[in-house]
Order: structure tokens, then sequence, then C-alpha cells
């Protein structure tokens, strides 16, 4: 019986085979993201933010028909690992996209580029990966993380904000954020406070904001802790003292946050009402399709769509020659949702980074809207330490 | 550090505390009484609060949720017990802990395929909402003092029916000599089913009373098992007393230790020294209390068992 079944397995494999291989060859992409456990949302957003981009090209990418092959990282890296090598050696892909935290990224990494394989990050930007180790085969359509963080303490340097409160999670993200901050930042740190990643209740550190009085409160407070601490800000009737934030107010939280983030303060480098035709048809049609506000993870991973769909046009279809595909990436032209759009030498964004703020719109859903751009082609700081070619 | 500040600081440990004891109250007397060790008791903390914020949007009223929440907390508890829990009582407490653990990965995911990844917005009370001045520039948050009431009513009920009422007295007796109840006519299965469903009830209750303060997300409830567990090993198992004494000392020494250990390192340290040493120690110092505890009484402060 098993014997038949498999002959018959065999027999059907057979002949839908050649068919396929008859046509073009597939463009294959491994998505990689989070999807279940406390950061689901943002491995969703990615996702969708890629499926609404392949759709809207038709389910193709510069042309060609694509195999799209989504996976869990589950935010263990070791299992992460195991989850890139079944992409490349079963799936054998082109494309890895993903992942959204940078410690699996890290683990990710070598596997990927060493496989000559193109990986193309929509989130994580940690430094080594833009300057000292950065590689031929890795691109980012993110930014560098320090680049989010200093955008907000050159805001509190450029609006004279004189003490500045600091909070942020006790690890090492936490920490390279708070360096972000003070990068452009030269007024006084009144105090810097770490919290452990397990906190839910921020009301000990919250009384020390009273009672410090500061000038403004600077925090890095990701997921979860940043709804508890906004809702609990507002509580306190602190939210007189303006709150300037990274990765702690976004699409991703404000539904849970709601009115309590409502005049706060972010750095990003794209915003759902940024004004160009590209974004508008994003943003429309992204919340058609999966009923909620997109974020910067959304906008990226859409992005990231867009960019292969311009580089696989470019080869016209033959992934073959990685020099080529490599360059054609570089050089991608395509209607990004954040308007122009081009890499740098360490394939990092030269872009824009702006200062958003929480709004409620007329259908009474809340978002971050665009308020002043802060840097203008800004390059990170670690681009002049990578040696490519 | 001024006083003011200090009291400020104490009413917050008071009042995480007391939402510490609606959970550690329940894991205590259900391990006392029943030697059952239930790893999902915090599950019961995050379906009362996903409960509450849906029955509120329901029912359009925060109150009406809370109450719906409550008793579901306490009915999906008795589905449990009767799934699983029950097959549990007789084994070792590691197969008790493999299970249990089960239940909380299973119904994390649970709870994240039902109502999404995405952490929900829970809206507090109008009548609760807002802050009031305790000193000239300092506030606090209307709705915490509220908690701090509701937790001690609740312990001065649990108090007066575990001392005071014959249910109580069978819980008591339960925890010692359960097979000496059961031999005087007692059926104490329905004791112990009683147990878990009003353990539930109160972990449900906590969860539906944070929900408009934390995130509500799936897995929230694991954080604060671990912190109920310090809790009742502090406190004493079986004992509502202990699991009281044990959840203020917690709710205590972290809050105002958090607020205090960089000040005093800077003394020691220097302001950079204390930056890098003060947050580690401080999320230690439970675990310290916990072990000089341990080391004077082995076996909590106030246990039920002889």
């Amino acid at each position: 019986m098993h014997r038949m079944l498999f002959a018959a397995c065999l027999a059907a494999f057979a002949t839908t085979a050649p068919i396929g291989a008859a046509w073009a060859e597939p463009v294959r992409v491994g998505l990689m993201a989070v999807l279940s456990g406390p950061q689901a949302a943002l491995g969703q957003q990615v996702r969708d933010g890629f499926e609404l981009g392949l759709a809207q090209l038709g389910g193709k990418l510069g042309g060609q028909p694509v195999e799209l092959t989504v996976t869990d990282d589950e935010m263990k890296p070791d299992g992460a690992v195991n989850k890139a090598r079944g992409l490349l050696e079963r799936e054998r892909v082109q494309f890895v996209v993903g992942p959204v935290f940078s410690n699996i990224l890290a683990a990710v990494f070598k596997p990927i580029t060493e496989a000559d394989t193109i990986l193309i990050s929509p989130n994580a930007g940690p430094s080594p990966f833009a300057g000292k180790n950065c590689h031929r085969n890795f691109f980012a359509t993110s930014y560098q993380n320090d680049q989010v963080h200093s955008v907000m303490g050159k805001v509190a340097q450029d609006r004279t904000y004189k003490r500045v409160f600091l909070i942020a999670p006790n690890y090492q993200a936490g920490k390279d954020a708070m360096a972000g901050f003070k990068r452009f930042y030269r007024g006084e740190v009144v105090e810097e406070v770490y919290v452990p990643l397990t906190q839910m209740d921020f009301q000990s550190e919250l009384a020390k904001i009273a009672a410090a009085k500061p000038d403004a409160v600077f925090a890095f407070m990701p997921g979860g802790l940043g709804v508890a601490l906004v809702k609990q800000y507002r509580q306190a009737g602190l939210a007189n003292i303006p709150f300037l934030s990274t990765f702690t107010v976004d699409e991703s939280t404000l539904p849970a946050q709601g009115e309590a983030a409502l005049g706060f303060f972010s750095a990003s480098d794209w915003a759902p009402n940024m004004d160009n035709p590209a974004n508008k048809k994003f943003v429309a049609a992204f919340e058609a399709k999966y009923g909620y506000v997109p974020g910067s993870y959304a906008a990226h991973a859409y992005d990231t769509a867009m960019l292969i769909d311009a580089a696989v046009r470019t080869v016209n279809g033959d992934l073959s020659d990685k020099a080529k595909l490599r360059a054609a990436l570089e050089q991608a032209k395509f209607d990004s949702v954040r308007g122009a759009f081009r890499f740098g030498t360490n394939h990092f964004p030269v872009q824009d980074f702006w200062l958003v703020e929480v709004a409620r719109r007329a259908d009474g859903k809340f978002q971050t809207e665009t308020r002043q751009r802060v840097f203008q082609n800004d390059v990170d700081a670690y681009a002049a330490e990578c040696k490519l070619n | 550090m001024t006083a003011t500040l200090l009291a400020v600081q104490a009413l917050n440990g008071l009042q995480l505390g007391l939402l510490l004891f609606l959970i550690a109250a329940g894991l205590s007397l259900v391990f006392g009484v029943m030697d059952f060790l239930n790893l999902a008791h915090g599950v019961q903390y995050m379906l009362g609060a996903y409960l509450a914020v849906t029955c509120a949007a329901w029912a359009g009223s925060f109150w009406a949720g809370v109450a719906l929440a409550v008793p579901l907390a306490g009915i999906i508890a008795l589905v449990l017990e009767f799934l699983v829990f029950r097959q549990l009582y007789r084994r070792s407490h590691l197969d008790q802990v493999l299970a249990t653990f089960g239940i909380i990965l299973t119904m994390n995911e649970a709870v994240r395929w039902f109502w999404g990844a995405v952490p929900l917005r829970a809206d507090m009370p109008d009548l609760l909402s807002g802050s009031f001045e305790i000193m000239p520039g300092l506030r606090y948050p209307i709705y915490r003092v509220a908690l701090i009431a509701t937790g001690l009513g609740v312990a001065a009920v649990l108090a007066w029916v575990i001392g005071r009422t014959r249910a109580g007295m069978w819980i008591r007796a339960g925890a010692t000599h359960p097979d000496i109840v059961a031999a005087l006519g007692v059926n104490i299965d329905r004791v112990f089913l009683g147990v878990i469903g009003v353990g539930a009830m109160l972990a449900g209750f906590a969860g539906a009373l944070a929900a408009p303060l934390v995130s509500v997300e799936p897995g929230m409830g694991d954080n604060l098992l671990i912190l109920a567990f310090v809790v009742i090993v502090i406190g004493g198992t079986g004992s509502i007393r202990g699991a009281f004494a044990g959840a203020l000392l917690v709710g205590l020494v972290d809050t105002i230790g958090r607020a205090l250990t960089t000040e005093i390192l800077k003394i020691a340290l220097g302001a950079s020294g204390a930056a890098r040493v003060g947050p580690a120690l401080a999320s230690m110092l439970i675990y310290l209390v916990m072990a000089a505890v341990l080391a004077v009484r082995p076996a909590g402060l106030f246990t039920a068992r002889a």
C-alpha cells in the first residue's frame, strides 16, 4: 500500500514538475519574521506589508512568477538558523526578507549571506552590519537603529530642552538607544533609568519623573512595555511634560494606547500620512485588506517587495549572475512609500528622518503623523567603516 | 529623595503588593491545600484581563466587564480542572509542572489566535480616571488608590472566610490533614474544586483590575507568576496570612528597592557606576529577600503546615 502511494506521488511529481520548469525560473523568496509569541504583531506587519506589495504586483516580481515561503523565527536565534538553512537548501530561495529583530538577524546573517543569497532586512539594522561587518549580499530597507534615536536627541537639542529624563529597558538595545539620543543632545541628563525587560508597572519611575520635573522625557520602550508606560504616564498626570520616544508609540502599539498617546512624539523615516501617491495607495490598500493601520514595519516590507521587483526586472529575471543582481538592487528605482529611495555605499538607505506625533484621524483611529523633517539625506554613522567591493 | 517621594513609592509598593496578593492567594491555597503545583495560574490573570476588556466593550461599561470576567475566569478554571488538573493530583510535582506549563503555552497561543497579537486597549472608568495632587507638584492616579482599597477589602473578606466560616475551616483542615477531613464526611473533592474556582476568580479579578494599567497582551501573566511564587515561598504555602505578608513585602521591596538602590549606590560608586550596577541589583532584591527569609524560616513566614 505504502509502495503504491509512493509510486503515485512520484508519478504526480514527474508529470507536474517539467511543466513548471518549462516556464521561466520562478523568483523564490523566503520571508522570515516572528509570527508567534508576544512580538508576533510586528512580524505580522512585515508579512502583511510584503504580501500586499506582491499582490499589487500581480503576484509577480519583475514579471516573473514567485514562490513565497513564510517562516516563523519564533524569536529564537538557534531555531532561526535551522529555518534559514531550510529556506536555503530545501526551498533554494534567492532572496530572504526578514527578520524583525536584531538578535535573529545576527544569527542568520552569516548562513544566508555566505550562501550567496540576498538578505534584505525590513526592520533590524544593528551597527555591525552597517559598518565593519557589512556584506555585499546584505541590504536594509529600514535604517541603522541609532539614526532614529539620534533624531530625538536632535529635536531635544533644537527645542532647547535643558534637562531631559531618560528611560529604557536594561539590555543592549536600551543602552544603544540612550547613546544614540546623546549623540546630538548637549543638555543635562537629569537621570538615566534602566528597568527590567519584564517590568509592567512604572509607578516607581513615574514618581521619580514627577519629582525631577524635567523639560522632557525620552523613552525607548518597545512593545508591551511602551503600552504600559504610555498609559501610566498619562494617568499619573505627567502629560504636560513632552514625551519624546522611539519604538514606543507606533502603529503596532497605538491601538492599545489610544488617547493616552495623543501628542506624544516619535522618530521615523516614514509615517502613514506621508503625502506621495505610492504611500496613499499603500496605506489605503493595506487598511482595506487587513483592517488595521500599517506601521513602519509594514511600510519597509512593502518597499522591499517593490525593490526586488525593480531589481529582477533590470536583470530580466536572470538571477544566476549575483554580481549583476546586486548591482541591480543597488541602483534599483522604484516608487517608495517614503518618496525617493536610494542605497548608500553600505546598502543602508540614505534618507530623510522625521519627527512624528501621535494624532487621531477623522475615522477615530490613531496614527503617527510627520511634523518636521529633522535630518535630510542622512547617512548612518557606520557607513564609512563598511568596505564593500 | 525626599520623604514625600518615599511615601509615594510606599503607596506604589502597597498597590503592587495587593495585586500580587490577589494572584498569590489562589496559588498558595491550591498548593497548600491540594499539594498541586499550578503554573497555569498566571493564565487566569491574563484571561481576566482579556475577558474584562471584551465584556466591557460588549456591555459598554467597565464595571460590567469586571463583573462578567471574574465568573468567566472561574468557569474556565473549572473546565481546565475537569480536563487536565484532575488527572494530575496524584502525580509528582514534576508531572504537574510539565502539564501546567503546557497549558501556559497553549492558552497564550489560544489567546493570540482569538484576540490577535496586538495588545488590546483597556479603558478605565471615567469615575476613576485622572489624578489628584497629594502634595504640591506630586500627583497620584485615583485608579491606583481605588486599587489599594479594593485589594485591602478582598484581603479582609478572605481572612474572614478562611478564619471564621465553616468552608474556611475545611480549607484550613484540608491543608494539614486532608485524609482526616475526608474521613469526617466532608466532601474534600468539592472543597478542592471550590479552592481552584475561587483562586482562579481572584487571579482573574487581578487581571481585570490591572488591564487599564498594563499592556493586555498574550503571555502577560507569565512574569507575574514568577513573582507570585516568590510571594508564596516567602509567605509560606497554604496560608492567606502568609500570602498577604509575602505579597506586601515583595511589592514594597521591589518598588522602593528600584527607587532607592541606584541612589544609595551613587554614594559608594559614583553616578556612572551606580547606573551600571543599580538596575541589576534592584531586580535581584526580592530574590535576596526570599533567600534571607528561607535561611531563617525554611517553611516561609506563616506556613499552614506544622
